[in-house]
C-alpha cells in the first residue's frame, strides 16, 4: 500500500474518529474512549507502517501481522480497516446490528477480512501474536507482527507467561505496544490495581521497551515505531508502551475513563462531529 | 478372572494410551511437515521426546503456562501449522477454558488439544489431577471435535488421523498400562463409531478404557446366554448417531461406559440421540458426580463402579426395563 504523508495520516485520523462515534451512537452501545486515543496508532500502522495488503488472506505469508488484543476497542479497529480498503465503509453501518460482520468484539466467525483470531476477553491477543510470530520465523517469512494491548489488561496472569516466553524464545520479529491511557474501567489504574513501572517489569522479563511520550502526536508515533523496527531481529521481543490520551480528539470526553464503554447522545454526537472534520466522507 | 473369559477380542501386551499418542505424533511429523509440537512441561509424561528429538525445530517447551500455549497455537495455525499442544487433561480443559473458547474454538483454530492422564486411573495423584469432567466441557464447544480412543494402537492411529483433518480437536488419553486389543494398522475414521461385536439383546456403547471392560462384559453376558453387542464410540463428537440407533432399533435397550462423570459425558450425548428419535430404556455407567481420589488405577476402577461387573449389573438392568 501507498504510504500516506503526515498530514494524510492526520486527515485520516479526524475521518476514522467521525466513523468510531457515528458507529456507537447508531447502536447506543461500543467502546468509544479507548478507540478515539489509540485512533493515531491503528492510522499509522495500516497506513504508513505496516506491509500489507487488503487482499486479505488468514495465513498472510510475507506481509506484516497485527492483532488486537484489547478487542473492545473494535471501532476503530473496524474503522481502519475499511478505510485501508479490506471491506466496504458502508458496512461500517452495520457495526453490532443483527447479521453483521462487525460484532461487538472481533470475530473470525463471520469471516470479517483482516480479523485472523477473536478478541475480547482479555490477556490472549500477545499470545496469539508470538504463535503467529514463531509461525513466520519456521516458515523463513521475514515480516513482523503486531499486537496492542491495554494497560488494564496487564493485569491478566496470560500476558506475564507470553511476556515470559518471547524472551526466552527470542521470538525478535514481534512489536508488541500497550495503550497506556491509565484508565480501566472502575477508574484510574493506579487506584484500581497499580501496574506501576512497566518499562522496568517488560525490561525484567528481557524485553527491549520503547516509549511514545505522546500516543497522539501522529510525527512521534511513526518515529517511535520506526524505532522499534530497528530494534527487531536482535534476539529481543519490543514493547512500546504508548500514552494517550482516552477519548481524544473530542473535547469532552478526553482524559476520563467515562466514555469507556458509553456512547454519546444525539446532541453530543453533533458537538462531536463538530469538532472532527468530515475528510473523506462520511460513510 | 479376565483371562479365563472367552472375550472376543485379545490382547498379548499391554501399553499405555499416551504412548500411542507420542508414536502417533512422531509418524504425522514425518508425513506432514507443518505438524509443531507444544508442551507445557510435561514431555515426558506426555511421550513427546522423541517428536521434540527429531524436529527440534517445530517443538516447543512452553514451560508451566498452559494459558498461554493455547494462545501459542492459535497463532501458530496462522501461516498454516498444525499444533498439537500436550499437556494432562486437567490443565488441556478446565485450566484453560476460556484460551480454548475463545482462541481456539470460536476463531475456528486448526489447533489439536493433546490430553494426558484423564480420569480415575491416573491413579495415585488423586483427585486435583484426576479430571472427570473434561469430555463434558469440551462437546459443549462449537466447531470442536471429541475423541477418546481406547488403546494404544487406536489412539495412534487417532493421533496421525487428526493431523490430516482441519479444525480444532480435543484427544483424550491416559496414563496406565492397558490391555492392547485393536488392530496395529486399523484405519480411524473420526465420527464413524465401530462395531467391535455383534449382538441382539442390549447394546454396549463405550469409550475410552472402559471399550475394554466393554468387550469384557460382552463375554460375562454370554456365559449367561446374554447377547450384548458392542460399539466402540471413539469419536464422542460428532456422534455417529446413526450407528447407534440402528444398533438399538435391534436391541431395544443400552448402557453407555465411560470413565467421565455422567454428567456432560458420553452417556448424555447417547441419550439425547434416543429421547430425541427412538427412547429405549439406557443405563449408564461413569462417575456419578463425584470427585476421584488416590489409588491405584484398578482399585479406582472398582471402587468408582468403572469394571465389566458394572456394565453387567447395568445391561441386566437395561434388559429387565425393556
Amino acid at each position: 500500500m501507498e504510504k500516506l504523508s503526515i498530514d494524510q495520516l492526520n486527515k485520516t485520523c479526524s475521518q476514522v474518529r467521525r466513523d468510531i462515534l457515528r458507529m456507537v451512537h447508531a447502536v447506543n452501545s461500543g467502546h468509544p474512549g479507548g478507540s478515539l486515543g489509540c485512533t493515531e496508532f491503528f492510522v499509522a500502522l495500516y497506513f504508513n507502517q505496516m506491509e500489507h495488503t487488503t487482499d486479505f488472506d488468514m495465513d498472510g505469508r510475507n506481509e506484516d501481522l497485527f492483532f488486537l488484543s484489547n478487542g473492545h476497542i473494535s471501532p476503530v479497529w473496524y474503522s481502519v480497516l475499511a478505510r485501508s480498503g479490506y471491506f466496504g465503509v458502508e458496512e461500517l453501518a452495520t457495526f453490532r446490528k443483527i447479521d453483521s460482520r462487525l460484532q461487538g468484539h472481533p470475530t473470525t466467525e463471520e469471516n470479517l477480512p483482516g480479523i485472523r483470531i477473536a478478541s475480547g476477553s482479555l490477556g490472549q491477543g500477545m499470545s496469539a501474536a508470538i504463535g503467529a510470530a514463531q509461525a513466520k520465523k519456521i516458515n523463513g517469512d521475514d515480516k513482523t507482527v503486531f499486537v496492542l494491548m491495554g494497560d488494564g489488561e496487564q493485569q491478566e496472569g496470560q500476558v506475564w507467561e507470553a511476556a515470559m516466553y518471547a524472551a526466552h524464545h527470542k521470538v525478535d520479529n514481534l512489536i508488541a505496544t500497550i495503550d497506556v491511557n491509565r484508565q480501566q474501567i472502575d477508574g484510574l489504574t493506579t487506584e484500581v490495581m497499580d501496574l506501576q513501572d512497566l518499562r522496568k517489569k517488560y525490561e525484567a522479563f528481557g524485553w527491549e521497551v520503547v516509549e511514545t511520550k505522546d500516543g497522539n502526536n501522529m510525527e512521534e508515533v511513526i518515529s517511535v515505531i520506526e524505532k522499534a523496527k530497528s530494534l527487531l531481529g536482535k534476539g529481543k521481543p519490543v514493547m512500546n508502551l504508548l500514552h494517550t490520551e482516552m477519548g481524544y480528539g473530542v473535547d469532552f470526553m478526553v482524559g476520563t475513563h467515562k466514555w469507556h464503554g458509553v456512547a454519546p447522545n444525539d446532541e453530543q454526537l453533533e458537538n462531536a462531529l463538530g469538532q472532527l472534520e468530515e475528510s473523506l466522507g462520511d460513510y | 478372572m479376565e483371562k479365563t473369559l472367552n472375550t472376543k477380542f485379545t490382547y498379548t501386551e499391554k501399553k499405555d494410551t499416551r504412548s500411542g499418542f507420542g508414536d502417533g505424533l512422531l509418524e504425522a511429523g514425518r508425513k506432514n511437515p507443518e505438524v509443531v509440537g507444544l508442551c507445557a512441561d510435561l514431555i515426558g509424561s506426555l511421550k513427546m521426546g522423541a517428536f521434540q528429538k527429531e524436529f527440534p525445530e517445530r517443538f516447543f517447551q512452553v514451560g508451566i503456562a498452559e494459558a498461554n500455549m493455547m494462545g501459542l497455537a492459535a497463532g501458530m495455525t496462522i501461516g498454516g501449522k498444525i499444533p498439537f499442544t500436550g499437556t494432562f487433561a486437567n490443565f488441556s480443559t478446565g485450566r484453560v477454558y476460556d484460551q480454548i473458547r475463545q482462541s481456539i474454538a470460536y476463531s475456528g483454530k486448526n489447533v489439536k488439544i493433546c490430553a494426558s492422564h484423564a480420569g480415575v486411573t491416573l491413579g495415585e495423584d488423586g483427585a486435583t489431577h484426576q479430571i472427570l469432567e473434561d469430555v463434558g466441557m469440551m462437546k459443549m464447544l462449537p466447531h470442536m471435535t471429541v475423541i477418546n480412543p481406547c488403546d494404544y494402537n487406536q489412539t495412534k492411529a487417532a493421533t496421525m488421523a487428526i493431523a490430516e483433518h482441519e479444525g480444532p480437536v480435543y484427544l483424550r488419553f491416559g496414563r496406565p498400562s492397558w490391555p492392547i486389543f485393536t488392530d496395529k494398522d486399523q484405519k480411524f475414521e473420526i465420527g464413524k463409531a465401530w462395531k467391535m461385536i455383534e449382538g441382539k439383546d442390549v447394546t454396549i456403547f463405550a469409550t475410552g478404557h472402559l471399550v475394554w471392560e466393554a468387550v469384557v462384559a460382552e463375554a460375562m453376558l454370554a456365559e449367561e446366554g446374554i447377547s450384548a453387542e458392542v460399539i466402540n464410540i471413539h469419536t464422542i463428537k460428532p456422534l455417529d448417531e446413526e450407528a447407534i440407533l440402528e444398533s438399538v432399533a435391534k436391541t431395544g435397550c443400552c448402557v453407555s461406559a465411560e470413565e467421565h462423570q455422567l454428567n456432560g459425558g458420553l452417556g448424555d450425548s447417547i441419550a439425547q440421540t434416543l429421547v430425541r428419535n427412538n427412547p429405549v430404556p439406557m443405563e449408564f455407567v461413569g462417575v456419578d458426580d463425584s470427585f476421584g481420589e488416590s489409588g491405584t488405577p484398578m482399585d479406582l476402577m472398582k471402587k468408582y463402579g468403572l469394571k465389566a461387573e458394572n456394565i453387567v449389573e447395568k445391561a441386566k438392568k437395561a434388559l429387565a426395563r425393556k
